[in-house]
């Protein structure tokens, strides 16, 4: 799960990280008011999980409440690629006399946590990595010890920062690391940490993203519930706890585990269709969830043809069949079906099914291609 | 023969009372898997599925030869479980619990390392070699004997390669799933070693998906080193960046090079026959 910007500085805050003063508000009038308590010169900034807000006029730097009231009118209610602005955040524009990227996260590669940092800041660290890899440096940290002290100062000289910075520096990336163990998230990032006219180090801008396998016993960020932008199959999906994302083909799709879902999606594109949809109903899907996937999925208006592609194991083929025939039942389902089912109790499956108009075929091979001439078909 | 376990793998089972556990140790134990032992704190001195129950992995040690344990803890006790095997030095321990804190993992890691043992997963279905033992949860009527070897980071998706290959006669010396967790024990690159230097072990398919670069990395170990037939399949070419696709690892993030086509060219350039569909790679391997 994600955090937004005012979410992360409060967590950077709790682990004394510096940030500006201010506040979230949801109306221009709120905005006002935070813009003289935390003004004269304050920056309104956008809250949706996602980048480019600078390039989409999301972020605004005013010197009255005024203006203040007004940039929020402009802001709130936006659209940032797909997201909608819902909140701004108000707080105290700051003087600043360098940047720097600095995050702590979980390396894949490494199979370690790891602090990067590049003198480049406030500006995209990918683009960073992939023109000028030089500019970015990293520190490994050990699975047993942690952050190491020796480890901030070393990248503060690499940074090219002067001697009298290195240790406040230090303590930077040691809060940092806290706040990425304490909170188990993935990522910690600040970007831009600033260095105002006094010295100081300051977050002004951040992102954390939380680790889903660590809810129990992180249930304070949890209960944020951040809600993912979707549209509105994903958050039907999300409600009944199906794993759903939409890609808007003509072939909706269905399969159990997530590599199985993945590879019957691309076997619909090769064989000349395009999936509608990534669904993967798990290992311990319900009947009833069998029944709501595909009437999710059904209700997707470019959906030509319906694959279920189940491969029984743990998952019953019966059960999923008897999902399936529960939403036959159904009279507005106008789309065609085709149906593999292999494995554990297939034959019951077929018995169940075969009063109903669908396909059913024995291969991957079979399945992919048979929805893909359905949906054609059909269009 | 195969890699890791063969008929003679002595096996624990932590969580063995359990009902997932039971359930699928009795699965096990039908495919001719040797359990000799089960764990449940608070149930010592009981039996289970024929086998005596420990309060801990120590007191089953000192009582029975271990070579392997299999974890169907829940996932809130399961990095302490990997942690109690690897102190008690059981030589492979294979997490089945899918939803492991990352954070947890990486000390988990670092440990069962230390100790010198190795573990596979967590997240992930397990290994077996058909015709002599399983420590796993696959469905056991898939796979038959034989000389291929399958590494793959996707439950189901090995099931369907490994059937669409013993649909066309072609029989597995192991298969192995290393999970879909991006912070892991065993990797693509450790059961490539293995295979490769398992006599019976004629050529291998390696299983991948979008997400981190494992399967580039162990391209390119397999140009280096691997001296037997190489297939591929990678599953997500269709995924679009910035979701996550059902496992925690796979998601198309940080750039190109996690993208399924990415990895895919790779593959190709290291010397894999790349499959488009499971059932293909049963083609390519009777070409």
């Amino acid at each position: 799960m994600d955090l937004f910007e005012f979410q992360t500085k409060e967590q950077f805050r709790q682990a004394g990280l510096v940030v500006p003063d201010g506040d979230v508000a949801t109306t221009p009038e709120e905005t006002a008011e935070l813009a003289a308590e935390f003004g004269p010169e304050v920056a309104v900034k956008a809250q949706v999980l996602v980048g480019g807000r600078m390039k989409a006029g999301g972020i605004r730097i005013v010197s009255s409440p005024e203006e203040a009231g007004r940039a929020a009118q402009e802001i709130l209610g936006m659209d940032i690629k797909g997201h909608r602005v819902r909140k701004v955040l108000v707080e105290s524009a700051s003087v600043i006399a360098q940047e720097i990227y600095l995050a702590a996260m979980v390396d894949r590669t490494a199979q370690r946590l790891m602090l990067m940092a590049s003198a480049a800041g406030g500006i995209d660290i990918e683009e960073v990595a992939a023109t000028s890899p030089e500019n970015i440096r990293k520190a490994h940290l050990h699975p047993l010890l942690g952050f190491r002290p020796y480890q901030g100062l070393q990248l503060a000289k690499e940074l090219g920062l002067p001697v009298t910075l290195w240790s406040g520096f230090a303590q930077v990336c040691q809060k940092l690391f806290e706040v990425l163990t304490h909170n188990d998230a993935d990522l910690a990032e600040i970007n831009p940490l600033i260095l105002n006219s006094q010295g100081e180090f300051i977050a002004l801008d951040g992102k954390m993203s939380i680790d889903d396998n660590a809810l129990p016993r992180q249930s304070r960020l949890f209960s944020l519930e951040n809600e993912e932008e979707g549209n509105d199959l994903e958050r039907k999906a999300k409600a009944v706890g199906l794993n759903f994302i939409h890609l808007g083909g003509n072939v909706a799709c269905m399969g159990n585990g997530a590599g199985l879902a993945m590879a019957t999606m691309d076997a619909i594109k090769y064989f000349g269709g395009n999936p509608a949809n990534f669904l993967d109903i798990g290992g311990g899907a319900t009947i009833k969830q069998v029944t709501q996937a595909l009437e999710i999925m059904t209700g997707d208006p470019t959906v030509r043809s319906l694959l279920v592609n189940v491969s029984g194991g743990i998952t019953r083929c019966d059960d999923v069949a008897t999902g399936i025939a529960a939403a036959l039942q159904q009279d507005h389902i106008e789309v065609p079906f085709v149906i593999r089912l292999v494995g554990t109790n297939e034959e019951e499956a077929r018995e169940i099914l075969a009063p109903y108009n669908v396909t059913f075929v024995r291969t991957f091979t079979e399945a992919a291609q048979s929805a893909v001439k359905l949906a054609r078909g059909n269009a | 023969m195969g890699i890791l376990i063969d008929r003679g793998t002595r096996i624990l089972v932590q969580g063995l009372t359990g009902r997932q556990g039971n359930f699928q140790a009795e699965r096990m134990q039908a495919y001719g898997a040797k359990i000799v032992a089960g764990v449940t704190p608070g149930k010592g001195g009981t039996q289970s599925l024929g086998v005596d129950v420990f309060d801990s992995v120590a007191e089953a040690v000192a009582t029975e030869e271990v070579d392997a344990t299999i974890i169907f803890v829940p996932a809130p006790f399961a990095a302490d479980a990997m942690l109690e095997a690897a102190s008690a030095k059981v030589p492979l321990i294979v997490c089945i619990t899918e939803h492991v804190p990352v954070h947890d993992m990486i000390r988990v890691r670092e440990y069962v390392k230390m100790q010198g043992c190795r573990l596979l997963g967590p997240n992930c279905p397990g290994l077996i070699t058909p015709g002599e033992s399983k420590i796993g949860i696959m469905p056991n009527h898939v796979f038959q004997p034989g000389g291929t070897g399958i590494v793959s980071r996707s439950g189901t998706l090995t099931y369907e390669v490994a059937f669409a290959l013993t649909n066309s006669g072609i029989g597995q010396s192991t298969v192995v799933g290393i999970g879909g967790d991006p912070i892991k024990g065993l990797d693509f690159v450790d059961i490539l070693e293995l295979f490769n230097s398992d006599p019976e072990t004629k050529n291998i398919v390696m299983i991948g998906e979008i997400g981190g670069t494992d399967e580039q990395r162990a391209a390119e170990y397999a140009r280096e080193h691997v001296k037997k037939p190489l297939f591929g399949l990678v599953a997500g070419v269709t995924a679009p960046p910035g979701r996550r696709m059902g496992h925690a690892g796979a998601i198309v993030s940080g750039g190109a090079a996690t993208s399924a086509a990415a990895k895919i060219d790779v593959l190709k350039e290291c010397g894999f026959l790349v499959a488009v569909h499971p059932e293909q790679i049963a083609e390519l391997l009777t070409a």
